[in-house]
Order: C-alpha cells, then structure tokens, then sequence
C-alpha cells in the first residue's frame, strides 16, 4: 500500500530529498562557491522530473486516501511549473552571479518551493493543499528578501510575508468552515454534500474565505496589494519566478478546489470568480499606465492577465479549464522572454528599470528590440502573436458559457492596456533620443531566451507542440 | 496552380523574411538593395495575381480557387475569392509596386520600412481572401502592427499622437467584433464564412437592461461588426483619426492607408453583415444612410477649410467613403456595384492625390496650401497630371470617379430619397473643395521665391502616375470591366439578402398570428 503511494509521489520526494542533499553538502563544503553548480544541477534535475512526468504519467492515481492526486490536470500543470522554473534559474545564474547575489540557498529555495507547488496542483484535500501552500509560500517569502542590504527587497519579503499570513488565516478559516460543514476535509467527500447543487450558509462562506485565500495566491484584484511592491523590491531573477511559475501552480491550484471540491454548485463560485476577473482586468490594464518602472508595470501586467485566465475558471467548463490551461502556457512563455530582456537592461552594470531608459533602443539592437516588440504585442493580444490565441480560447469559453458581459469587458480592458505595451514599443522605436541610453548586457542564456520567447509567439500559430491536445486531455480529467 | 492565392499571398512576406535576414548594413549600397528587392517582390506579386484574375470565372457565384488546411484551437486555414473580393486583391497587389515607387528616396532605416511594407501587404491580402472568421480577424488586426510602426517611425511632427489614435481606436473596434466573432462561433459551431453566410442567426428581439431590441441577436453582432467596420471605413463620427493619421504618415503611409486599407470597411459590410446579420442590417439601414448622408456633407464642409493638403484630401476621403456606405446599405444592384466600383475608383484617385502632394512635399516640405501659387508656370505636366485626379475626385464623367458616385446615387435614390437629395449636394461641395484647392495651389502668379526652382516631375515620377492615370480614364469610360466581374456575387447576394429578410418577415407574422 504504501509502496504505491511512494511511488505515485516520487517526482515530489526525487525533488525535496535532493533539495535536502545539496543543502546539506553546500553547508559542510564551500558554501557559495557551490552556487552556480546547484542552479545548473538544480534546474536540469526540474527539466528531467519535468521529462518524465510528461512521459510517464498515465491515468489518474490517488496517494494517501485522496490527499494527493495525480492525474492529466496535475500532470500538465507540474510540467509548466518544473520547465518554468528551470528556465528562470539558469536566466538569474549570471545576473546574480555579476552583482554577488547568488547564495547556494536560492537555487534549493527555489527547488522546494517547486515540491509546495508540485503538492498544490496535486492536492487533493484540504490539509495538502495547505500544506503545499505553505511550503511553497514560505520559500518565496524568503528569497523575495534574498538581497538583505537592501530596504527595498526586506520590505518586499516582509511585505509578502505579512499579507501571505493574513492570506493563510482567510483560507485557514475557511478551510475550518468547511470541515465544520461537511464533516470532512477531502475534496472527494466535500463533493458529495454539494452533488445535489444545494449549499449551505456556512459553507458558502467557507467557499468565499477559501476563495479570498486563494486569491491572494493569484494576486486577483482586490488581493493584489502585494503584488507591485514585492515585484519592484524583489531583485529582478525573483520577481521573474513570481510571475510565472507560482502563478501557474496557484491557479491550477484554484480551478483544482472549485472543480474537485465545489464541482457541484458552479453558480454559486462563478459569480465571485466573475468579480475578480472584471477587477483584475480593469485595475491592471488602468493602473499599469501610471507606471515608469517595468517591473511594476509587469506587476499590473500579470494582474490583468490572472484577469483573463479566470475567465476560464469562471466558464466552469471543460472547455474553459483547457483555455485556462493554455493561457497560462502562454503566459509563462511571454514572460520568461519578457524577463530575460528585463534582466538584460542595466547601464554602468547597474540594473535599470525605467522604461524611459529604452528610448531609440531599436537603432542600437535591432534584433532583440524586435523580439520585444513580439512580445509586447503578444501581451497585448494583437494577431497574429500567440497571446491572441491565449485571448481567443478564453473568450470563447467565456461566451459559450453564457458570460458575454465578462467577455466584453475584458475586450474593453485589453484595449486600455494595449496602451501601455505599445509605450515600450513606441520608446524603442520612435521615441526622442535619450542622452543616457542603457546597455544591454547579454549572456548566451538570456539571449536564448528571449528571442525563443519571441520565436515561439510566431511559430506557435502554425505549430503548438502538443499543447492544445494536452491541455485538453487534461481539462477532461479535472471536470467530468 | 492550386494555392495560386497563397502564393500571392506570402509572396511579399517571403520577400520580407529575405530582409530581414540577409541584408545588412546601412550603407547606400544596402539601401538599395533593400529597395529593389521589394519593388521585385510587389511587383511579381501583382503579376501572379493576373493569374488569379484570368482564372476567375465571373458567372460562378461562389468562392473560387479555395484552399482549405487544418489549424489551431478547431479553427481552419481557408482562402478563396469571390466576385466581391477579387478586384480588391489586384487592387493591393496593383498599388503595393507604385507605392515602393514613390518611397525612393527614403533613406531614415530603408530595410525596415520596405519590411513594414511587405509585411503590410501580406496582411492585406490575407484580409480579402481569408474565408475563416479568425483568420480574417488575424490579418485584418495585425494590419494595424506595421501601419502603427509606418507611421510611428517614419511620419511627421505629430506621428506619436497618430499612431497611438490609430491604433487604439482601430483596436477598440476590432475586439467588440471579435467578442461577436466568439459568439458567433459558439452559435454556429463553426467559423467557416462560406457555412456562417448560410447560417441563420437568430433575429428574435429581447430585452437587456430593459432596452427592447428589435432583431436580437442579429442586431447586436451587427453593431458589434459595425463598431470595428465603421472606425475602419471610416464614418463620421469615429472618423477623426483619419486626418490625423494621412497628415502625419509617409506619403506610401497615406497612399496605402487610403488606397487600401479603408477598403476593408467596406469589404467587411459586403462580406460579413450584409449576408450574416440581413435583420440586423435591415434594421440598422436608415441610421447608416443617414450618417452616410451627413459624413458626405459635413466632411465635405470641413475640408473646405482645411490649409493642409493632406488633410483635406483626407476629409474628403471620408466624403467619399460616405457614398459607399450608403451603396452598400442601399441593398440594390445599382447600390452595391456602385459602392464596390467607388472603392476602387477611390483607391487609384486618392492614392494619386496624395502622391500628387507627396510631389509638391518632396521639394518644399511643407503640404500648407498657402506655401504654393502658380505650379503650373514651373510645373506643367504635374499641373496636368493634378488637374485630371482633381477632376477624377470630383466626379467628373469620364472619370472612374462619375461612375461610382452615380451608381450609389442612384441606389440610394430608390430606397431613400432624402438621403440622396442630401448626398447628392456633397457632390457639389467636393466640386467647390476640390477646385478651390487646385486653383490656390496650381494656379495664379507665381510670386513666392522659394517655388522659383521647382523642377517638374521626375521620369520616376511619371512612371508612378502614369498606370493610374490609365485605370482612372479607363474605368470611366468602360466601367463593364469591374461591373461585369462583381455583378453576378452582388446579384447573388442581394438575393440571399431579400429572401432572408422576407422569411423573417413571414416568422414574426407567424408568430403574431397564433
């Protein structure tokens, strides 16, 4: 019996027993001087677990009475999760590196913050759903202060810190509220109460503490408070983390409660989910305008986009996870090559992060200017980039299951943030010369990654590799 | 050949792609080279589209020379032609060779903006040729990327305001018609245009937020189609990024902007309203004849005042844009030729103004209208050259332009009389706007100094001018040439259109009566 649950978590326990190792050897042996080492075995290792859970995986199991569940949906989310996170520790191995970042912790923080997610999108009970929460929220909270010199990434982690306990007691709450209401805390029992599409007051508001908690996670308007500081703060590798994989992991982790455990009362969470996704798209498209620093400007950025993927969610259909599923593939993409170039931007060796400093940037570099522009407009949802396509899938979920105002709102709310992708475009291309142009400091990786970024925007509209296929397999196991 | 429409298609794209890859440097030698590529490419590009010309049988009222293939998220890779979109593809693929022409002496970044060029021209033709709804929307939107960096880059003085007002008002009418894209595709289950046009959408009038509305479903994906169509076409009132745009592009900018690019307002109204949403279009016809009716006039007035060339010439394109809505929302035969033929005509006659005042730019830089007097001293065969597209704009008989502008006439004539009556007097405005400024520009002494040196037209100049004068005068003089084509498609489509609305009609007697 419990061979069988091992073996069903063995990426999770390959990952977290090799987190522990290197930690352990890394503090007996040269500490630092390890450093670039573990981020390179670090994210081969993710890229390998990555490879075989692709390859291996096949039907659904359940570990652990219930409590971990591996199916298609946990399968494809934990493959985006791994590559994401392996891509962002070998962009930040060089920009730490330059400016004496890079501790041995960070590459394992990031490792076991990618076991919290990994147990996140498989959990199947409320109890591992908290518990991966944590694990994972925890890492995060530590590196996001992982420059200890300086006020702004202390009051970053703090900041995180602080909100993200508040966040935990919301969905702690509820969580009790639920038990107290259902006698149970698996979400296969949780169904059963609800099957007849009748919910009690408590537990409805049980529902709501547990969504508010995972708001927070997605950073979904009005959670979001954290958001713009601790991605300004954070040094630039981290906030690159945040806005991909933890985003993923939270909302498969979302869509996984409300399907598994609420599957049967869509019209009661569907109205909230609605509420955050209108608030998400509106505030980030609107207050992005405002910013001159990118890395806020990427904060607002990901809120909107949370935006658009809870639509998906919102639908509560099959359709609508497998265009959520994609979305988020989508997302990720765009905002590694977004990263890496934002990780290429300093002047003196110095980082810059004043999109002001980008002015005329296309006489200088043609080529990566060009693979910015593709991006930007593939945030914005301008065809024929990929992020139309991510657009398109969520709106036709949206439609087809009858929330035609959400849709027409989020058409509004891409619009109004159009406005801000095409000012990056516009100072790049035809802004008036700055007299303090930045450099571009690039290392082959970041290199790699921008222009594959970019590359894949363009060659996804003939091609997909596979995705669309596996996000549908895997929207088919979660709702049925 | 069976993917001839591909092929011109991506032709240009190819070419650009050949840019961007292999040519380097900034030198003359590369400026050159980057300019003849694309002047090859355009112009191989309108050649093989003679072959889709002389392949196209006009009686068959269908879609022709189609090329089916699988996508992405359910959707298909479709292309073919019918007699509505045809003469609209040789009308790119016509164009896209002078307007390279006429950009010669570009020398600020000459590969990116041949590249911008070609790329723009792809998405052109992909516009009039694409037979699945998204795929349509793809070119159609990502138009506005290469159009936004033409204008952005290489404009004037204003080119950031522009091409911001460009691209967020064209963006804001396109995503309501991809929200009504989405609904269709969920109604209908396909995004096929041939299947959509045969599909019928529901018409039945409900309530939202205690507002009746009559034809349902049908009129809200019209005004959604609307919203994107009429900010491209453009019509009054969303038609003020117009002048600002042609003032502040490139010469080339503006000649594809007018030439081209507002024909896809029109295209659209033909391909997807009119036959997919006939209750909503009926229901919608008298509010667009009238602003049709006021965009005539009222532009008509405000270019009179206009002391920039080109924003009058832009001014009036919005005039005559005005014609072509109101044609196409006549619903007759003489209404929808008419509007068809008009967009064509307009795209040869406008596109030779504004290379006319890209003439007169080039030497003096400036387009204040004030700033000349007496060309036709230093200046003869442009004065002739100016003379005959002011005529042609006008609406002269003989030109293309008396054609277009009196079968809309009298289209509109038979459903709307006041309309016309209204219509009808901009054509005397466009006369008085149209002389005016031939007359202060061309005409009178020439007394300023600085135009004492003006030079004539170059020969490259004649060579640009001289295949849109033809077209111009033949056009006008044997319009059986574009009617013969189209006639049967709008023939066709009036008739789906009358019968649609006459089985709506007998579904809501039917319902009244039980």
């Amino acid at each position: 019996m419990i061979q069988a649950d091992l073996t069903i978590i063995l990426p999770e326990i390959v990952l977290a027993v090799y987190a522990m190792a290197a930690l352990l050897v890394a503090v007996y042996t040269t500490k630092d001087g390890l450093a670039p080492l573990l981020v390179w075995t670090t994210a081969g290792l993710m890229a390998l677990l990555a490879i075989w859970i692709a390859t291996n995986g096949d039907g659904t199991n359940v570990a652990f009475n219930g409590m971990f569940v591996d199916d298609g949906f946990a399968r494809f989310s934990k493959v985006a999760i791994l590559l994401s996170a392996a891509a962002i520790l070998v962009m930040s191995q060089e920009y730490m590196a330059r400016r004496d970042l890079l501790r041995f912790e960070f590459p394992l923080l990031v490792a076991l913050a990618a076991v919290g997610m990994m147990m996140m999108v498989s959990a199947g009970d409320l109890m591992s759903l908290y518990m991966g929460l944590e694990l994972q929220s925890l890492s995060l909270y530590v590196v996001a202060a992982l420059r200890r010199d300086s006020a702004k990434s202390t009051e970053a982690g703090l900041k995180y810190f602080v909100l993200g306990a508040l966040s935990s007691g919301l969905l702690l709450y509820g969580a009790s509220l639920v038990y107290g209401f259902t006698g149970t805390t698996l979400f296969s029992g949780i169904i059963q109460t609800v099957q007849d599409g009748e919910i009690s007051v408590g537990l409805l508001f049980g529902l709501v503490f547990l969504i508010s908690g995972l708001a927070f996670k997605v950073s979904a308007v009005p959670f979001h408070m954290w958001t713009p500081d601790v991605y300004e703060g954070s040094p630039t590798p981290i906030t690159a983390f945040f806005a991909t994989a933890p985003k993923v992991a939270a909302m498969a982790l979302f869509a996984r409660v409300m399907h598994d455990a609420f599957g049967g009362v869509i019209k009661d969470w569907q109205q909230v989910i609605v509420l955050l996704s209108v608030l998400s798209m509106l505030l980030g498209a609107v207050a992005a305008i405002g910013q001159r620093d990118i890395k806020r400007l990427m904060a607002f950025s990901s809120i909107a986009h949370m935006g658009y993927a809870l639509i998906g969610l919102a639908a509560g259909t099959e359709l609508g996870i497998k265009a959520m599923l994609m979305y988020l593939a989508i997302y990720v993409t765009m905002n590694i090559g977004t990263f890496a170039f934002i990780l290429m931007m300093e002047r003196d060796g110095k980082p810059v992060t004043d999109i002001d400093a980008l002015r005329q940037y296309s006489k200088r570099e043609p080529g990566k200017a060009l693979a910015v522009l593709i991006l930007m407009f593939s945030l914005a949802g301008v065809p024929p980039m990929l992020g139309f396509f991510a657009k398109f899938g969520v709106w036709q979920a949206g439609v087809s299951a009858g929330l035609t105002g959400l849709v027409i709102a989020s058409a509004i709310a891409s619009v109004i943030g159009a406005f801000y992708y095409l000012r990056i475009v516009f100072y790049m291309y035809f802004g008036a010369e700055n007299e303090d142009p930045i450099e571009t400091h690039s290392s082959p990786v970041l290199w790699v990654a921008l222009m594959g970024s970019a590359a894949l925007m363009l060659v996804g509209v003939f091609y997909q590799f596979g995705i669309e296929g596996a996000a549908a397999a895997a929207a088919a196991t979660l709702v049925n | 050949m069976d993917n001839i429409l591909s092929i011109v298609t991506f032709i240009p794209a190819v070419a650009a792609g050949i840019l961007a890859l292999f040519l380097h440097g900034e030198d003359s030698a590369a400026q050159r080279n980057a300019k003849w590529v694309a002047l090859v490419a355009t112009t191989v590009t309108f050649l093989v589209s003679i072959g889709i010309y002389t392949g196209f049988d006009p009686s068959n009222t269908g879609f022709q020379m189609v090329e089916e293939g699988e996508w992405l998220l359910g959707l298909k890779y479709k292309m073919g032609v019918d007699g509505i979109s045809v003469l609209f593809v040789l009308l790119t693929t016509f164009i896209m060779p002078l307007t390279i022409l006429a950009s010669w002496h570009v020398t600020d970044r000459v590969k990116e903006y041949m590249i911008a060029f070609l790329l723009l021209e792809t998405l052109m033709l992909g516009v009039f040729m694409a037979l699945d709804l998204v795929l349509f929307y793809l070119f159609f939107e990502a138009g506005l990327i290469p159009m936004f960096l033409i204008i952005g880059i290489w404009g004037g003085k204003e080119r950031i305001y522009a091409s911001f007002k460009f691209f967020l008002y064209t963006f804001l009418g396109s995503v309501l018609m991809l929200v009504a894209m989405v609904a269709m595709y969920a109604d209908a289950g396909t995004t096929d245009i041939e299947a959509l046009m045969s599909h019928h959408f529901s018409s039945e009038g409900f309530s939202v937020l205690g507002i009746y509305i009559v034809g349902g479903m049908q009129t809200l994906m019209f005004l959604a189609f609307f919203a994107s169509f009429a900010v491209k076409m453009p019509m009054w009132p969303v038609h003020t990024w117009l002048p600002d745009a042609h003032v502040q592009a490139p010469t080339a900018g503006s000649v594809v902007l007018a030439a081209i690019l507002l024909k896809m307002g029109g295209y659209g109204f033909l391909r997807f309203s009119l036959p997919m949403f006939p209750v909503g279009s009926a229901v919608m016809t008298d509010v667009v004849l009238w602003m049709s009716a006021i965009a005539v006039v009222y532009t008509s007035l405000v270019a009179l005042v206009q002391e920039d060339m080109k924003k009058l010439i832009a001014y009036s394109s919005v005039a005559h844009m005005g014609f072509v809505t109101m044609g196409i929302f006549a619903a007759n035969q003489q209404g929808i030729d008419g509007a068809i033929f008009q967009m064509l005509s307009h795209g040869f006659i406008s596109a030779a103004l504004f290379l006319c005042v890209g003439v007169i730019y080039d030497r003096m830089h400036t387009r204040d209208i004030e700033a000349y007097g007496g060309l036709v001293i230093r200046m003869p065969a442009y004065a002739l050259v100016f003379m005959l597209f002011t005529m042609a704009n006008v609406g002269l008989p003989g030109t293309s332009g008396f054609i277009g502008e009196f079968l809309t006439l009298m289209g509109t004539f038979q459903v709307n009389t006041w309309v016309t009556a209204l219509a009808a007097s901009g054509v005397i405005f466009s006369a008085a706007y149209a002389l005016w400024l031939y007359r202060r520009v061309v005409f009178g002494d020439l007394i300023k100094e600085s135009l004492k040196a003006m030079t004539d037209m170059s020969s490259r100049e004649r060579l640009i001018f001289a295949p849109l004068i033809v077209m111009t005068i033949l056009l006008g003089v044997y319009p059986s040439l574009v009617t013969d084509v189209i006639g049967n498609s709008t023939a066709a489509l009036i008739s789906n259109y009358d019968m649609a609305l006459a089985a709506a009609e007998a579904a809501t007697q039917s319902a009244a009566s039980h």
